[in-house]
């Protein structure tokens, strides 16, 4: 079977703002399943709450729109029941990084090959328009009317001292170089982690702001294994801001550590008659 | 008792003395002769030091409760005997350190107090100082007459991963026997006489749940340690390779229970366990599972609270609350097993109800009951069968689109499993229609709301018709009754026993299924019945909130405890007594 965008497509009406960075990534992952030819059924989208969350909506695959936060572990949850599948998790910085944010360091650590796409436009959208842990300190939003107090959080290099396999920056800005990325955060075995910049059109406009300053790591030489590098990069945010993959590296997944998990999928394992009585001498 | 034994003894020490392993094995020793034993474990939250006791009672005939007042008693420390010496009634004994000093202390008349050189053995043995519960078990199996070589086996088989410490505490308990033989002599403070091994299992509540959940088939297990439920990851972690089943300690209670839902939702059979405060922070994805129709199966094995509450002891305060739990109005099932017996059963029967009605199941212990053992028989394994729900796997084969939320008559949707060919399962947290897309539509919203309650008609008709939802024990005619739930089934049964011998034959109804509740079968137990008894491990006697509210039936008298502590079968009989005068 060649899956081809029209198979993709949902009947449910988009309701993101016009000029959203949303469109990309939405249009960026449509391709590299096309690309990659991947069947629609062996995909799943978790999506967390906010606008990002509606994408499972645009997209004809299996989705998990869940709570707010929660897009890693039921993530985790699904990939354990069935390794077979290509699990992909969507969620906001809001999402991601305030809420949800417990969960990030230690789904880097495990390394559960699963991808974790953060739509990352630095403001709450859809409750129209707050502080989030990547809003600039000074920013003005609803929640902070005389400037944001906080520093913001530094989310690549949170995941790269996780322990992070393979960890990326898009620019929603960018859509061919967004699809290259999401191609090969899907062919990495392991916990694939970019964070997507992205304008709120309507909350926070950064389209300019980031057009005239991202640059694409990998046409400067830089060597995808070297950690300390990736973090040195991770850092590098005024003038130039660097898009790319970061850091890439081959380890075991949390999957290839359980032997249970060989052969086939947990879910599809026969459980009509398990014989309990092999756990009596642990009884008796 | 009519010729019946029964037989109590407490070990007691510090943390760290062996004294619940101590307390373990005396059970498993006793059962391994052919006993019914019933065991708590006191302990409070720390790792050293502070006061554990173990405290069981030993039958022919099955038991329900271990008794407070121990006939024989290990005390590992002098501070047992000084905690413990009100609990001693004429013609108890001790067995103790012949080191301790033990002027001064204030015990009943004729308590036998047996001096063993517990130190003195395990110095000259050349072991560490937490042998000497090896030594004290040996003393009692000579001050009981019963036979050594059970407990030398048993010793062998729980210590056995580390051989040299299994052969020391055996070699410990066989100095144990022979001092106390040629000191005491054998069988001079009691004769238990080993009968023949029947097979029977010691379990504790937790180890039933777990043993219940690879029964149904459960594939993922998550859980964040808390006690009284961690027992049940720790079992689940040991057998995971033979049983192939995934065990994973997450972050938190809210990733446990996430990725429960999730790989539920990708067809893998999947169960969390925990306490109150940890089902706390489960509340909204637990909501999450009802809006998704995404079955989970959840335990929560209560302590006392508000807050941390007293982590090692036990309580009866979450029904309500296990009842409500999370936003909005949704079904769910609540089930209350009394004892390990229906623990595993009920466990079996909470992942089938689950994944029929799509709707999440809790199971609702308490610390008595998840780390109390008992003695049972094996399973009756056809009596614990897995029925699947409606589950679509491999290919849909529908002619229509699949829908993950199709609207049935029934209310309950086949549920295909992502990666089945031709169908593209959607489900959201949001309210969605029947393909899983989020709407607010109001007319969508009614219908959607009336599916999920469609399954509530079904569930509660399943309940009324399943037997054991309600219990009935002792004089089913009797105008008197007493009404409970859960762990406290036990010292009830007790407490009956000690009534019947006081010429007082009373019946007492035990509610299974909390949620959906069983109504008529309550209403029909309660035909007759003009003197109600409430008997709850909680304050404000929540049980009775539900006959409130479903039978508009308040109870004539209320029995509460709410120090932490079951209730032991005499302290009940007595307050029972006082109120039927």
């Amino acid at each position: 079977m060649k899956v081809t965008p029209a198979v993709l497509n949902t009947k449910a009406t988009n309701t993101w703002c016009p000029g959203c960075g949303n469109f990309s990534i939405l249009t960026a992952l449509k391709k590299a399943i096309v690309e990659l030819n991947i069947r629609p059924e062996k995909v799943v989208v978790i999506t967390g709450i906010g606008c990002h969350g509606k994408l499972g909506d645009y997209i004809n695959v299996n989705s998990f729109h869940t709570i707010h936060g929660r897009v890693l572990p039921l993530a985790t949850g699904i990939k354990l029941a069935n390794r077979e599948l290509l699990v992909i998790g969507f969620a906001g910085d809001g999402d991601a990084y305030a809420i949800g944010l417990g969960h990030l360091p230690h789904a880097a650590r495990r390394n559960i090959d699963i991808k974790y796409i953060v739509h990352n436009n630095m403001v709450f959208g859809l409750t129209t328009g707050q502080v989030t842990p990547t809003t600039p300190k000074g920013m003005k939003t609803r929640s902070t009317p005389y400037g944001n107090p906080e520093e913001p959080l530094n989310p690549l290099a949170l995941v790269l001292t996780s322990g992070a396999t393979f960890v990326a920056r898009g620019f929603s800005g960018n859509l061919s170089h967004l699809t290259w990325l999401f191609k090969e955060a899907i062919k990495h075995r392991g916990f694939a982690f970019i964070d997507v910049l992205q304008p709120c059109y309507t909350f926070y406009n950064t389209y300019d702001f980031f057009r005239k300053r991202v640059y694409d790591l990998q046409k400067e030489g830089h060597d995808i294994t070297d950690f300390d590098a990736a973090l040195k990069k991770a850092y590098e945010w005024g003038e130039r801001i660097p898009i790319g993959i970061f850091y890439k590296v081959s380890k075991p997944t949390f999957e290839d550590e359980i032997p249970q998990l060989q052969g086939s999928p947990m879910a599809l394992r026969d459980i009509s008659n398990v014989d309990v009585s092999k756990a009596y001498g642990l009884l008796k | 008792m009519g010729g019946k034994l029964r037989f109590t003894y407490l070990v007691g020490g510090e943390a760290g003395m062996g004294v619940a392993a101590a307390g373990r094995m005396l059970a498993k020793t006793f059962t391994r002769g052919g006993y019914f034993v019933h065991g708590m474990i006191d302990y409070p939250s720390l790792i050293r030091g502070g006061h554990n006791f173990y405290l069981a009672t030993v039958s022919d005939e099955r038991v329900w409760s271990q008794y407070f007042n121990p006939d024989i008693m290990i005390a590992l420390n002098i501070d047992t005997i000084k905690k413990h010496s009100h609990r001693l009634l004429k013609g108890s004994g001790i067995i103790t350190d012949y080191d301790f000093k033990l002027d001064g202390l204030q015990l009943a008349d004729g308590v036998k107090i047996y001096r063993i050189p517990l130190t003195k053995i395990v110095k000259e043995l050349k072991a560490s100082l937490i042998v000497r519960n090896s030594v004290a078990l040996g003393a009692l199996m000579a001050l009981i007459g019963f036979d050594l070589e059970i407990l030398l086996k048993v010793i062998g088989k729980e210590l056995g991963k580390h051989r040299e410490i299994a052969e020391i505490n055996i070699k410990a308990a066989k100095a144990g026997y022979e001092y106390s033989r040629s000191n005491f002599g054998v069988g001079s403070f009691a004769k238990i006489k080993p009968k023949g091994d029947s097979g029977n299992l010691v379990i504790t509540g937790n180890e039933a749940v777990a043993l219940g959940a690879l029964r149904a088939g459960m594939k993922t297990y998550f859980a964040y340690p808390m006690t009284p439920a961690s027992p049940i990851l720790h079992f689940l972690a040991l057998v995971q390779h033979d049983f192939d089943v995934v065990v994973v300690q997450p972050e938190s209670e809210i990733a446990a229970i996430n990725m429960a839902v999730g790989a539920w939702y990708a067809g893998s059979r999947s169960m969390v366990a925990t306490s109150g405060g940890g089902f706390c922070l489960m509340t909204e994805a637990l909501g999450q599972a009802a809006m998704t129709e995404t079955p989970v199966v959840v335990v929560i094995a209560q302590r006392p609270g508000p807050s941390t509450g007293m982590p090692t002891y036990t309580s009866q305060g979450d029904l309500r609350f296990t009842i409500h739990a999370s936003q909005g109005e949704f079904p769910r099932f609540v089930i209350a097993p009394g004892d390990s017996e229906e623990a595993f059963y009920l466990t079996v029967k909470a992942f089938n109800m689950a994944e029929k009605y799509q709707v999440p199941a809790i199971i609702l212990t308490d610390k008595h009951l998840a780390e109390s053992h008992a003695t049972v028989p094996e399973f009756d394994l056809n009596k614990a069968r897995v029925e699947r729900g409606k589950i679509i796997t491999g290919e849909y084969k529908g002619e229509e689109e699949y829908r993950r939320f199709k609207l049935t008559e029934d209310g309950i949707s086949p549920m295909a499993i992502p990666g089945t060919l031709n169908a593209i399962v959607k489900v959201n947290s949001s309210e969605h229609n029947e393909f899983g897309y989020a709407t607010a539509n109001e007319a969508n919203a009614t219908r959607m709301m009336e599916k999920r309650f469609r399954k509530l008609r079904l569930m509660r008709e399943e309940v009324e018709n399943l037997p054991e939802s309600v219990k009935i024990y002792g004089h089913r005619s009797s105008s008197t009754a007493i009404i409970s739930w859960g762990s406290t089934k036990g010292a009830i049964l007790e407490a009956l026993k000690i009534i019947k011998e006081r010429g007082a034959d009373l019946k007492f109804i035990q509610v299974v299924f909390l949620a959906p509740f069983p109504e008529k079968r309550v209403r029909e137990a309660l035909k007759g019945v003009n003197k109600l008894i409430l008997v709850e491990n909680n304050y404000t006697g929540q049980l009775e909130s539900l006959l409130r509210e479903f039978l508009l039936r308040p109870v004539d008298e209320r029995i509460l405890k709410y120090n932490g502590r079951p209730f032991f079968p005499k302290e009940l009989a007595e307050k029972i007594l006082e109120v039927i005068k």
